[in-house]
């Protein structure tokens, strides 16, 4: 396929994922000032920090209450990481490739866009923000069944919906984990109350992680929510599971044979894997969940990049050949 | 909704007689309408602009911050053509491709047209679309003209006439099939009772004429859509287009000249392209052979074209017939290469080329169109009656200054189809741009573009300047055709006006 196609579809896909992760990102925020003791002030600097947008932020808004940081998060044109910013950008990467998507996904993507940007327009959105991260995540939910029943699952879909959406997924379960690290800073005091098991359990629900944790730990501890959402195999926002997702869809891509590589992509996405394959949810706690996911972060962007300038940049031919191989048919 | 007050006016109406009766053709939805319950008529409106909205069908309105996008507009009450009638037209487009495809080979070889003096040499070796880089070129199969949308319209009395002849990127064919597919969600029943001729197939023959084209050797052709990209304001066709026929869309940069042969930039190395279908002018396919600044075209893509390693349809170089000059001697062109009357008349056309014409022009340009001879889209034009004094001032000087680049046409009254206005019909002025292919034979889709003059009194039916468009029914029952009254149209006495 096209270079500039599986450059969109890959880039369509990263975008509705990440859509529906800020909204889930929001929502685990509201959860958990929901859920404050009384008295408690409320946190929303932590998110804004943990987005890597906290400059644009204070230049614009100030302060860090509710209301600012919901309307850039969610709402805001000119945060290019907002869900509509988001939703924009995946409907202008399925405008290039429409002829590859089906009509469904596009449909469907178009509606979804439409929505959020009326939620905009009209203030809805600000107005009942609950009701709307959860339309945001059926909407997403609904584009990612409608693609995975009606587009061929070739290249174009390991690509997009494999690719793009894992690594997206990955980055943002890392981030919501990490939200919690910076509550955490705030009120070191609650470390083993009841109401940290709470604030765990939000973080669960955020990921839709809570009932199918309970069914493979039972009860929340801070390690065991760590293991789940970072190490398990089979939770599918779970970070490990994403990753042999992705690195499964790159060797289909290239017909490379598992455990061998032929490009840094390949190389790369290899290693993490093995090294999240043979890790100890202790080691890791012990040694700082934050320091460790700033590590798996930064592994993720090379690994993104790497694909980018493996498949999607533009190459020139070489120098004319000698042979005339280009005549044989 | 009823039809009781509905005023035919003094205009050809295509839905009703002159009698306020409607014609046999229309009759089954007349009936159709009338019998729906008030108000469900706007609903159904409402529910196919909502469809066109929710399939992303609109184009950006600049300049809104918002992001606002709107649907082309879209009437609900389509055009109907006899199949008699249509037959007619069909065979009249034929014929003028036909010719039109003879006249473009002649002029890239031994010209013989112009040494016969049919057609004055200096008027089409100074058209801009004159390509001398195509000189002695013989495309794939002979064929120049691949996809070419004619616009047609109907004057007062009765008869079709030929407007324009869009042989370059005709641009349209995707609201026909779309909005074809809205209306029969829409109007099930009538589609069921009448034989409305489908225009669903019109991909499938679009792909099968390209493949046509590709190189003998090559025996799975690989054909892509070349679009500008997203910004140009026909994408959506393109993209379309280019889903529906199941080919790669590319744009210029993801294609490469590598060794003799063009190649599309894949994840997995160069792949190579045989038959390109270019929704880019002429002017910027390569910038070695034509405008070097264009940075939407493939650097030595002509070279390739012209060793026969690459199809393309358009070919680059057909433009020049359908000059808006050129445009006036297609008549006397029809019976140069083909030794036939022409069948669908040119619009009477004044030549300001022509001393004679050109004073005639002078003295009536408040009652005539005057047009630039290669502009589109409703520029470059002089409405006379709907203009001022100072306009029309201006116009004369541009016209005496450069009398090649314009013609003038009678101001013509278009045909009108009811249309829903608020709470009622009102007649709006209509159009029609029928698709023709070009391949292994001619093929005319059944059907084509209605565009509508929304306005009131309008007669733009341009897009960007208030028009809509209207789905178009060709009826392929024959019991319809014997009673339908254009067969009684007559024909008019002056086919080429002053051109003759």
């Amino acid at each position: 396929m096209l270079s500039r196609v599986a450059d969109s579809i890959y880039w369509m896909s990263r975008y509705i994922e990440r859509a529906e992760n800020v909204a889930r990102f929001i929502d685990v925020n509201l959860q958990l000032m929901l859920d404050a003791p009384a008295g408690q002030d409320q946190q929303w600097e932590p998110l804004v920090a943990t987005t890597g947008d906290h400059e644009g932020f204070a230049k614009r808004y100030g302060v860090a209450t509710q209301e600012n940081v919901i309307r850039f998060l969610a709402f805001d044109g000119e945060n290019s990481n907002s869900i509509l910013s988001c939703l924009r950008a995946a409907r202008e990467n399925a405008r290039t490739v429409r002829e590859i998507i089906s009509s469904e996904m596009w449909l469907q993507l178009n509606k979804f866009f439409l929505m959020v940007n009326e939620a905009a327009a009209s203030g809805k959105g600000m107005a009942a923000p609950h009701e709307f991260f959860n339309a945001v995540k059926d909407a997403s939910h609904l584009f990612n069944g409608i693609t995975a029943s009606t587009m061929t699952h070739g290249e174009a879909w390991h690509f997009g919906p494999i690719l793009g959406r894992m690594l997206e997924r990955a980055d943002k379960t890392s981030r919501i984990l990490d939200v919690k690290y910076f509550i955490l800073l705030r009120s070191v005091a609650d470390v083993g109350t009841p109401f940290d098991d709470i604030q765990w359990a939000a973080v669960l629900r955020s990921a839709s992680a809570f009932e199918m944790y309970r069914k493979k730990h039972g009860r929340i501890s801070p390690r065991s929510v760590v293991e789940f959402l970072l190490l398990d195999r089979e939770f599918p926002r779970a970070i490990h599971f994403c990753l042999l997702a992705a690195r499964d869809s790159l060797y289909q891509i290239s017909g490379t044979t598992p455990g061998t590589f032929r490009h840094p992509p390949e190389k790369l996405l290899g290693l993490l894997c093995s090294e999240l394959s043979y890790a100890a949810v202790d080691e890791i706690v012990n040694a700082g969940l934050h320091e460790y996911l700033d590590v798996l972060q930064t592994k993720m962007n090379q690994i993104a990049a790497g694909i980018s300038e493996t498949f999607f940049a533009f190459k020139s031919p070489k120098p004319a050949k000698k042979s005339q191989q280009s005549q044989i048919q | 909704m009823q039809f009781d007050q509905y005023e035919v006016g003094e205009f050809f109406d295509e839905m009703f007689g002159e009698s306020g009766c409607p014609r046999a053709s229309a009759k089954t939805l007349v009936n159709n309408i009338q019998s729906l319950p008030e108000g469900e008529l706007l609903n159904r409106q409402r529910a196919a602009e909502r469809a066109l909205l929710q399939m992303g069908i609109t184009f950006n309105v600049y300049g809104e911050h918002a992001g606002t996008e709107k649907i082309f507009p879209f009437d609900l009450v389509p055009r109907i053509v006899a199949a008699a009638e249509w037959s007619r037209i069909e065979k009249g487009l034929k014929q003028r491709i036909t010719a039109l495809n003879l006249f473009i080979n002649d002029l890239y070889h031994e010209q013989k047209i112009l040494n016969d003096g049919i057609v004055p040499a200096d008027i089409v070796l100074s058209s801009k679309a004159f390509r001398k880089q195509c000189m002695g070129f013989n495309p794939p199969r002979g064929i120049w003209c691949h996809v070419t949308g004619t616009d047609l319209v109907r004057h007062r009395d009765g008869q079709i006439y030929v407007l324009e002849d869009n042989l370059r990127c005709p641009s349209g064919v995707s609201y026909v099939l779309e909005n074809r597919a809205v209306m029969k969600s829409m109007f099930p029943q009538v589609f069921a009772q009448s034989k409305i001729r489908p225009v669903a197939s019109y991909p499938s023959r679009l792909r099968d004429m390209l493949e046509f084209l590709a190189p003998d050797h090559v025996t799975a052709p690989r054909c892509v859509l070349l679009t500008p990209g997203i910004y140009n304001s026909a994408y959506f066709e393109h993209s379309f287009l280019a889903q529906q026929m199941g080919i790669e869309l590319v744009e210029g940069r993801d294609l490469v000249v590598d060794d003799g042969f063009v190649c599309m930039r894949t994840t997995k190395g160069f792949e190579r392209v045989d038959v390109i279908y270019r929704r880019i002018d002429d002017d910027f396919l390569d910038p070695k052979c034509f405008r070097p600044d264009s940075m939407l075209g493939v650097p030595g893509l002509m070279e390739v074209y012209q060793a026969g390693n690459v199809a393309l349809a358009n070919a680059p170089g057909g433009g020049v017939a359908d000059d808006k000059v050129v445009y006036a001697y297609v008549p006397r062109i029809v019976k140069y290469y083909l030794g036939e009357e022409i069948i669908l008349p040119n619009v009477p056309t004044y030549i300001c080329a022509e001393e004679k014409d050109l004073s005639y022009v002078l003295e009536h340009i408040g009652e005539l169109v005057v047009k630039a001879a290669n502009e589109s889209g409703g520029y470059g034009m002089l409405v006379g009656p709907h203009s001022t004094k100072e306009q029309q001032a201006e116009f004369a000087e541009k016209v005496q200054a450069n009398p090649r680049n314009y013609i003038a046409q009678p101001t013509l009254a278009l045909s009108r189809v009811p249309t829903l206005c608020g709470d009622h019909f009102e007649g709006r002025h209509v159009d029609l741009r029928p698709y023709i292919l070009y391949g292994k034979d001619i093929f005319v889709l059944p059907g084509g573009l209605t565009r509508v003059a929304l306005k009131k009194g309008s007669l733009v039916v341009n897009s960007s300047q208030g028009g809509g468009s209207k789905d178009t029914w060709v009826l392929a029952d024959a019991r319809v055709e014997e009673q339908d009254e254009f067969s009684t149209t007559t024909r008019p006495a002056v086919v080429e006006g002053h051109a003759a």
